[in-house]
């Protein structure tokens, strides 16, 4: 069968030499419904930023109805019927649906500037007849739901003239109710003759709706399908599939007292979307618990409550029984809690200033290093930089270099020796080893583990399956803002369960996730 | 005391005079509701101001013609807007502190060109310069008391009511208003929707630089007749404030204004009797502070409310406590 658009060798480097599309023959028949699915850094969004023009391919092809084709923009590729909807949305909030929908290409009034409020509702509420796509046109985007922004943004890609629509995680921010409206949407969709790309976790739903799937790891295109021959238990292999587990020594220790406890932890974010949903945890001493799950399920937004940079809406914070909800990141620090960011580059460091001031960040107005008067003493801090940046083994010239001079690498040293020196009862550990190399991430999980040996409460957020497992005790999956499973026993579970969960595919019964609380 | 206020707030001088002096801020806010609608602070109205006060008179003293000084006036504010364009949307500057270093400059620019000028650092006194028309309006101008309020006053102040409309047709009416407005709410939503953002604030700077242009001019060629050094007297950066009041409408913006308008007129009537006139100079701008502040909380909190309101709303997918443990004996294998 002829493709519609396809991709032959297309490679993608970035320019910080990450490969993020390897060799991938992508093939996309006109008028199907075709699922990509894969884990987090698979390369999907790549692949589809290079068809809709955001990002120029390293090497390789793209054919457009067998002609070669080559995007430079998104304005490009919507000219050449190809459309997007980004998983966040690009909308105005403050302005109507109509007035979204035509944005940049709008109705005027004969011969004027004057825009034409009726006709821009017309088309709205024509183009909604037309696909089914029920939307509120004179509303303002603020006042309408989740789901009704969305089908204004398929509208929208509709409007431009798009034939190959590419929906990027569409059902991440719908209830189940709305993720049924919507494949009954995009199956009329493909009924009217438009192809749609289909970018999902859920197994589940790319079964119930997709005609195809390409699967994607590590990114290469390792298979694609038809839906009716195959099982998500198939799919689910293919995506997690990896390699052997690092090897780690770690002794088996039995945890220790409760130091943190959350309870009934909530967080909305500025899309109205419930990212963190009751949320409840206890972290024990000498333990580390793993958090694993897909990206963007609550996770960061977690982290960023207990370590006080956002506020939960609902229950408690308590660290050594003392209650910190609403005390702020300085407080929550004061009560022994590290927090190992999981982005350096913002959050964790100061880049422009020196390794040595990124070391003592949360330590210079002590009195060990400030005396009378507010003087600094600089021989101290020289001396406390020093044995740090030895003790970390951070690869520098000085202490006095910029951070931002340095290796990922060696920056997550500089950070995590910070945190990890703060004497803190709990760390909170976010993506400790993201953009780092094979060397510094022995290194880190060595020390991570050190701390877990020294009674140290550890919880661990990361990415990267292997690692959460290898280095927890117990592991919590989040999936869309919940825990939906605990195991006390890191090492009685496998990853294609784990992926089942994170996936969405199995949930625990609320007995089983209870036993997170340790409250018996 | 109560009788004065009484007499005051019920005499058309005295509304006449909260006329006069709500136009320059009215028309100021205006620019500054625009710029910010459009995502760009336009910190440097003051500036745009006080060069088109001088120019205004400088113009109009040089030719004896006072269109050729509004002309000019109102260029001289352009070229300010122009400029922090070209450092804010071109360069990548701060906006803000493009706009402060603007005003400084005007603040010293002026003195220095009026004194290489006219030998004189504090007032353009010795220049022929000009006056903008005063208008009897027919029939309005009849009617007792109203007639002494609204008729006889300034072109400019007429041109501030014409403004208010002009701004609410863009905002509201044009295609441009909408692209001004997405780009203001979401700036990758209107790039992504084909709009050149940087071109849609370099127009509403435009449009500020040509309000801001004609407030200066009537600063010194209307509500007084000569250019003195520091004569925008802060109304740029009060717009700033009030146009925060205003909610980002030109309807609004009236509103705003008039707070400062109604202050502004009350302190030339206290003045009167006897409290020290340093305190009733603060009054207005005092008064502005106020209201930005009251207007701030008041909306953040609508917005928590809000947040919590949904939230409290939201499905109930999942139970919100954990269910307790009701069958003893099941848990894992």
């Amino acid at each position: 069968m002829d493709l519609i658009l396809e991709t032959k060798g297309l490679t993608k480097v970035y320019g910080n030499g990450t490969v993020a599309n390897r060799r991938v023959d992508f093939g996309l028949r006109p008028g199907e419904i075709l699922g990509l699915v894969g884990e987090n850094g698979a390369g999907k969004s790549t692949l589809m930023k290079v068809l809709y023009g955001e990002e120029a391919p390293s090497a390789g092809r793209i054919l457009l109805e067998g002609k070669e084709a080559s995007f430079s923009s998104s304005q490009d590729a919507i000219a050449a019927g190809i459309g997007m909807v980004h998983q966040h949305f690009m909308l105005v909030p403050s302005l109507s649906l109509a007035e979204n929908l035509v944005l940049g290409k709008e109705p005027k009034r004969k011969r004027s500037r004057f825009f034409d409020q009726d006709e821009a509702v017309r088309i709205t509420e024509e183009l909604s007849a037309k696909y089914n796509l029920k939307v509120h046109a004179r509303a303002r985007v603020v006042d309408v739901s989740v789901s009704m922004r969305q089908k204004l943004e398929i509208l929208k890609v509709l409007y431009r003239g798009a034939r190959i629509i590419i929906l990027d995680e569409p059902t991440a921010v719908l209830t189940p109710q709305e993720t049924e409206e919507l494949f009954a949407e995009l199956a009329e969709l493909r009924r009217q003759g438009h192809t749609v790309v289909f970018i999902s976790h859920k197994l589940d739903e790319v079964i119930a709706l997709c005609d195809r799937v390409s699967v994607m790891r590590d990114g290469r295109l390792i298979a694609t399908h038809e839906v009716a021959e195959v099982d998500s238990q198939t799919l689910s292999n293919e995506m997690v599939g990896r390699e052997v587990r690092l090897k780690l020594d770690k002794t088996a220790t039995s945890a220790g007292a409760a130091v943190l406890v959350a309870r009934d932890l909530s967080y909305v974010d500025d899309f109205n979307i419930t990212m963190v949903n009751h949320v409840s945890l206890t972290l024990r001493r000498g333990e580390v618990l793993g958090i694993v799950g897909v990206d963007g399920n609550g996770q960061t937004e977690l982290v960023r409550i207990l370590t006080g940079l956002e506020r939960s809406l609902s229950g408690s914070l308590k660290v050594g029984g003392r209650e910190l909800m609403g005390a702020g990141p300085g407080a929550i620090r004061r009560a022994g809690v590290a927090h190992v960011a999981e982005d350096r580059m913002t959050v964790g460091a100061a880049l422009g200033a020196s390794i040595q001031d990124n070391l003592l960040a949360d330590r210079y107005s002590e009195g060990r290093f400030t005396g009378r008067f507010g003087f600094m003493k600089t021989e101290a801090m020289r001396e406390e930089a020093r044995s740090i940046v030895a003790d970390f083994d951070v690869r520098c010239a000085s202490a006095s270099q910029s951070v931002a001079s340095l290796s990922g690498g060696n920056m997550q040293k500089v950070v995590v020796g910070r945190e990890f020196t703060a004497d803190a009862e709990v760390l909170v550990v976010s993506q400790p080893t993201r953009g780092v190399d094979v060397g510094a991430i022995e290194f880190l999980h060595r020390r991570i583990i050190a701390m877990r040996d020294a009674g140290k409460a550890v919880l661990l957020v990361s990415s990267d399956l292997a690692e959460v497992m290898s280095l927890s005790d117990s592991l919590v999956v989040m999936s869309a803002g919940r825990i939906v499973a605990y195991f006390e026993d890191a090492a009685a579970v496998s990853d294609k369960e784990l992926g089942l969960y994170m996936l969405g595919l199995k949930r625990q019964g609320e007995d089983e996730i209870r036993k997170v609380l340790h409250e018996d | 005391m109560i009788d004065f206020i009484a007499g005051v707030f019920g005499s058309s001088n005295y509304w006449y005079i909260v006329l006069r002096s709500t136009a320059p801020i009215l028309l100021v806010t205006l620019g500054a509701v625009i710029t910010e609608q459009a995502g760009i602070t336009n910190m440097a109205l003051e500036g745009s101001m006080l060069w088109a006060a001088l120019v205004g008179v400088l113009a109009s003293a040089a030719t004896g013609n006072v269109w050729i000084g509004l002309a000019g006036g109102i260029l001289a504010s352009l070229v300010v807007a122009w400029t922090l364009g070209f450092f804010a949307l071109k360069l990548n500057a701060n906006a803000v502190l493009c706009g402060v270093a603007l005003n400084l400059v005007g603040t010293g620019g002026t003195v220095f060109v009026l004194f290489s000028l006219t030998g004189d650092k504090g007032i353009s006194s010795s220049l022929a310069s000009k006056t903008l028309p005063f208008i009897k309006l027919p029939y309005l101008g009849e009617i007792p008391w109203l007639g002494k309020v609204v008729s006889g006053q300034n072109i400019v102040v007429y041109l501030a009511i014409l403004a208010v409309i002009v701004v609410h047709v863009i905002l509201n009416k044009l295609t441009i208003g909408r692209r001004i407005r997405a780009t203001g709410a979401n700036v990758e939503a209107a790039r992504s929707a084909g709009i050149d953002p940087d071109r849609v604030k370099f127009l509403a700077l435009t449009v500020s630089g040509v309000l801001a242009g004609l407030a200066g001019c009537f600063l010194s060629m209307g509500y007084t007749s000569n250019f003195t050094s520091g004569i925008s007297a802060g109304r740029g950066y009060v717009a700033n404030a009030a146009q925060v009041v205003a909610g980002g409408t030109a309807v609004g913006a009236i509103f705003a204004s008039l707070i400062f308008g109604i202050t502004d007129a009350l302190a030339t009537f206290l003045q009167n009797i006897g409290l020290p006139p340093e305190l009733i100079q603060s009054l207005p701008y005092a008064v502005t502070i106020i209201g930005f502040i009251v207007v701030t909380i008041s909306r953040d909190r609508r917005e928590a409310a809000r947040k919590r309101a949904l939230f409290a709303s939201a499905p109930a997918a999942a139970p919100r406590e954990p269910v307790p443990p009701t069958r003893p004996g099941r848990g894992a294998a």
